[in-house]
């Protein structure tokens, strides 16, 4: 990527604007799921977007990496629009995403979930694979060794040669973000992370996410549709609603936002 | 199964392959292997070869190919009109597919460097760009490169013992059946394989049969008199041998594990497994998709190339709807993403319905075949829907799976101390 710093600038103001929305709407036919949604998150935060069930926020990250074409607005990376761009090459870019519902490769082992999302940086061709080239060797030992790193951040190390599918739960949902920052992004999107995780689970979770990020220098935009999470690590806090922005601020001046109470934790008192 | 002995599998497999290859010929020069066996082996390793490529495309892809025979077809008759030609002192055919491919190739190649600067290019620009390339080739080869160097071509070959000369020429005309499969297919899967995998399943069914109609009609809607449309093309010198067989169909496999086993072949059954997922890891799946299935399609043209030289005899029945699903009843039988199993299937299924049951079976037994396939296949779905071998694989095609790395240092405890208050809240 172009004019993309390498290291995360220590003096927090001057970090650069990582992802600009504005005006982002998406018609499902006649459905409204996003309406004017904006967002602008810098370099390095860690940036919540909650909302009850079927509030738009998947959409938004189907959005960002490309699986819609939105009905209108703007979607700016390091300034660079990615609207109309298909997913992997924004992928490519720098944007890697979780599922809501885990999509993993099911059938084939751990270690290939990760390999997969390291095959835009394999490096070598058709012609190096078929006569297994130099080259085809050493780059394949690299790709192992790297994604078997990722393995062992994320505590799956003995796991590699088990079919994905077969995991639990929970390392199921490390398995995802392993594989999307094989990718090696600067952007991760998480899509509700802890689902269906119980509280020691969340726990870990929070842990491991503020880990990465310090690691690998990364931002984190994530959606949840449950506040524990959400209040405890993020910084900033996107509250929609239908489609809408109902809010915006610092954990605390969400959670005590009448609107916000209304729309969301009402409902879910009485759901 | 050498293992014992402190061979490793690699090691085993060509020796059990030299060995296969040693008995066979011997068996072949013996006489004891006669021409209807001889022709029922090299059959099976013909077919058998189209089934690998669309297991590639079925099985490890997950584009469900109906054209694997128009493919072969093609294969089967470019390859068998240039040696038919050059035994009658005509080396057009070899001149213009070998200068044609490769012209059209370097012309596809440049067409898309070009379309990568833009984005979002639509796929009939594309598709369209890509034709036009081709068929530029193909006509430069035509009408400039075959009156310029015909004849010296023809010279130069014929200047080196006839024996050496023959083998080249067949080398050539194999290689050009394969790489005009290939391009057809890459020109049919721009457009088609954006449809997803069943629609793309139909337009290859449509495939087949416009193959099969123009096969019909090479005498007059085609301009080549010599394939003798519906009558069937005689006159074919019957070149292939039991070498030839055994070296395409081992480069087929070879390819083929090599492929799979590589950062490519993950992407391609990361495609299969889940293509949006694969997309949102960066993997181009419509490059992907195109890969599997130009490759599937060049080893069905190579095979094409070893049953016309065998048989020294196409007919377009050959190539018709029903011989058209066997391959989808091996790869289905054998195990969807089993190359074994396939490999295994793909002779089984020949040296049986071709060879065992045509001798055993009374005269009308042709018509049964039909109800035999549908219900075999059935049966299959019912009582075993993975296959004879799921996607088992003996261990030299097996996908390596890399020891565990020793540990150096552990970078950090990712498992916190767990807070037996909040666990209990
Ligand atoms: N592919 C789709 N086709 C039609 N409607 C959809 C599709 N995806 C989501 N929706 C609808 O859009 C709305 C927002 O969905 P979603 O973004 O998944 O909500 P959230 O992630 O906030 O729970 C819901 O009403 C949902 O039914
Ligand atoms: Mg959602």
């Amino acid at each position: 990527m172009k004019g993309r710093p390498e290291n995360l600038s220590p003096d927090v103001e001057a970090r650069p604007v990582i992802l600009e929305i504005e005006g982002l709407t998406h018609y499902f036919d006649s459905l409204r799921a996003v309406h004017d949604f904006s967002v602008t998150i810098k370099e390095g935060e860690l940036v919540g977007l909650i909302g009850p069930n079927g509030a738009g926020k998947t959409t938004v990250f189907n959005l960002i990496t490309g699986v819609y074409r939105p009905t209108a607005g703007s979607i700016r990376y390091y300034g660079a629009q990615l609207v109309g761009l298909p997913s992997h090459e924004i992928v490519q870019m720098g944007i890697a995403r979780t599922f809501q519902n885990i999509r993993l490769f099911a059938n084939l082992t751990v270690l290939d979930n990760v390999l997969i999302a390291y095959h835009p940086h394999a490096g070598y061709g058709l012609g190096d694979a078929i006569f297994r080239t130099r080259r085809y060797r050493e780059r394949e030992k690299d790709m192992i060794e790297r994604s078997q790193e990722f393995l062992e951040i994320f505590g799956l190390a003995d796991r590699q040669n088990d079919i994905a599918g077969s995991l639990p739960y929970g390392l199921q949902r490390r398995l995802e973000i392993a594989r999307a920052l094989a990718t090696q992004p600067r952007l991760l999107l998480l899509d509700e992370p802890a689902a269906g995780m119980n509280p020691q689970e969340i726990d870990q979770l929070m842990e491991l996410i503020h880990f990465i990020r310090d690691r690998f220098q990364l931002t984190i935009f994530l959606v949840e549709h449950r506040m524990r999470l959400v209040m405890n690590i993020c910084e900033w806090i996107t509250v929609m609603d239908f489609g809408e922005i109902i809010a915006r601020g610092k954990p605390e001046e969400v959670r005590n936002n009448p609107q916000v109470i209304e729309a969301y934790l009402g409902r879910q008192a009485i759901r | 199964m050498f293992r014992k002995f402190g061979i490793n599998s690699s090691l085993s497999f060509w020796l059990v392959s030299l060995g296969i290859f040693v008995l066979v010929q011997v068996l072949i020069s013996a006489g004891i292997i006669n021409p209807y066996w001889q022709n029922i082996i090299f059959w099976g390793a013909a077919i058998t070869m189209v089934s690998l490529g669309l297991n590639l495309i079925y099985g490890f892809n997950g584009q469900f190919s109906l054209g694997q025979f128009g493919f072969y077809a093609i294969g089967a008759y470019a390859s068998a009109d240039i040696t038919y030609r050059w035994v009658r002192q005509d080396p057009s055919a070899l001149v213009v597919v070998i200068f044609g491919s490769i012209l059209a190739l370097v012309f596809m190649f440049g067409v898309s460097a070009f379309l990568r600067r833009f984005y979002g290019v639509a796929t009939l620009t594309k598709f369209l760009f890509h034709l036009l390339a081709t068929v530029l080739g193909f006509f430069l080869a035509v009408r400039f490169i075959n009156p310029a160097i015909g004849k010296s071509v023809y010279a130069a070959l014929n200047a080196l013992p006839s024996e050496v000369s023959q083998q080249i020429v067949f080398f050539l005309a194999l290689v050009g059946g394969a790489t005009l499969a290939g391009i057809v297919s890459y020109l049919f899967g721009i457009p088609v394989l954006e449809l997803g995998s069943d629609y793309f399943g139909i337009a290859t069914l449509g495939f087949t049969i416009i193959v099969k109609v123009l096969l019909d009609n090479t005498d007059t809607l085609l301009p080549f008199p010599e394939m003798k449309g519906a009558r069937g093309m005689v006159g074919i010198p019957k070149w292939t041998t039991w070498p030839w067989v055994f070296i395409c169909f081992m480069a087929v496999v070879l390819v083929m594990r090599n492929l799979l086993h590589s950062s490519l072949g993950r992407a391609i059954l990361s495609v299969r497994e889940d293509e949006r997922a694969a997309e949102l890891m960066g993997i181009d799946t419509a490059s992907q998709k195109i890969l599997a299935f130009v490759v599937g399609s060049v080893f069905a043209g190579l095979a094409g190339g070893i049953r016309a030289h065998d048989q020294a005899f196409l007919h377009p029945t050959m190539f018709g709807f029903l011989p058209s699903f066997n391959p989808l009843i091996i790869i289905v039988f054998g195990g969807l993403g089993s190359m074994t199993g396939t490999i295994i299937t793909g002779f089984f299924w020949i040296f049986l319905l071709e060879g065992v049951l045509r001798l055993y079976l009374p005269e009308g037994f042709e018509t049964w075949r039909f109800v035999v396939y549908p219900l075999v296949l059935l049966a299959m779905m019912l009582l075993r829907p993975q296959g004879l071998m799921g996607r088992y694989e003996i261990a030299f095609l097996r996908r390596p799976l890399p020891p565990l790395r020793v540990k150096k240092e552990m970078p950090v405890a990712v498992e916190p101390t767990p807070r037996a208050e909040e666990a209990v809240a």
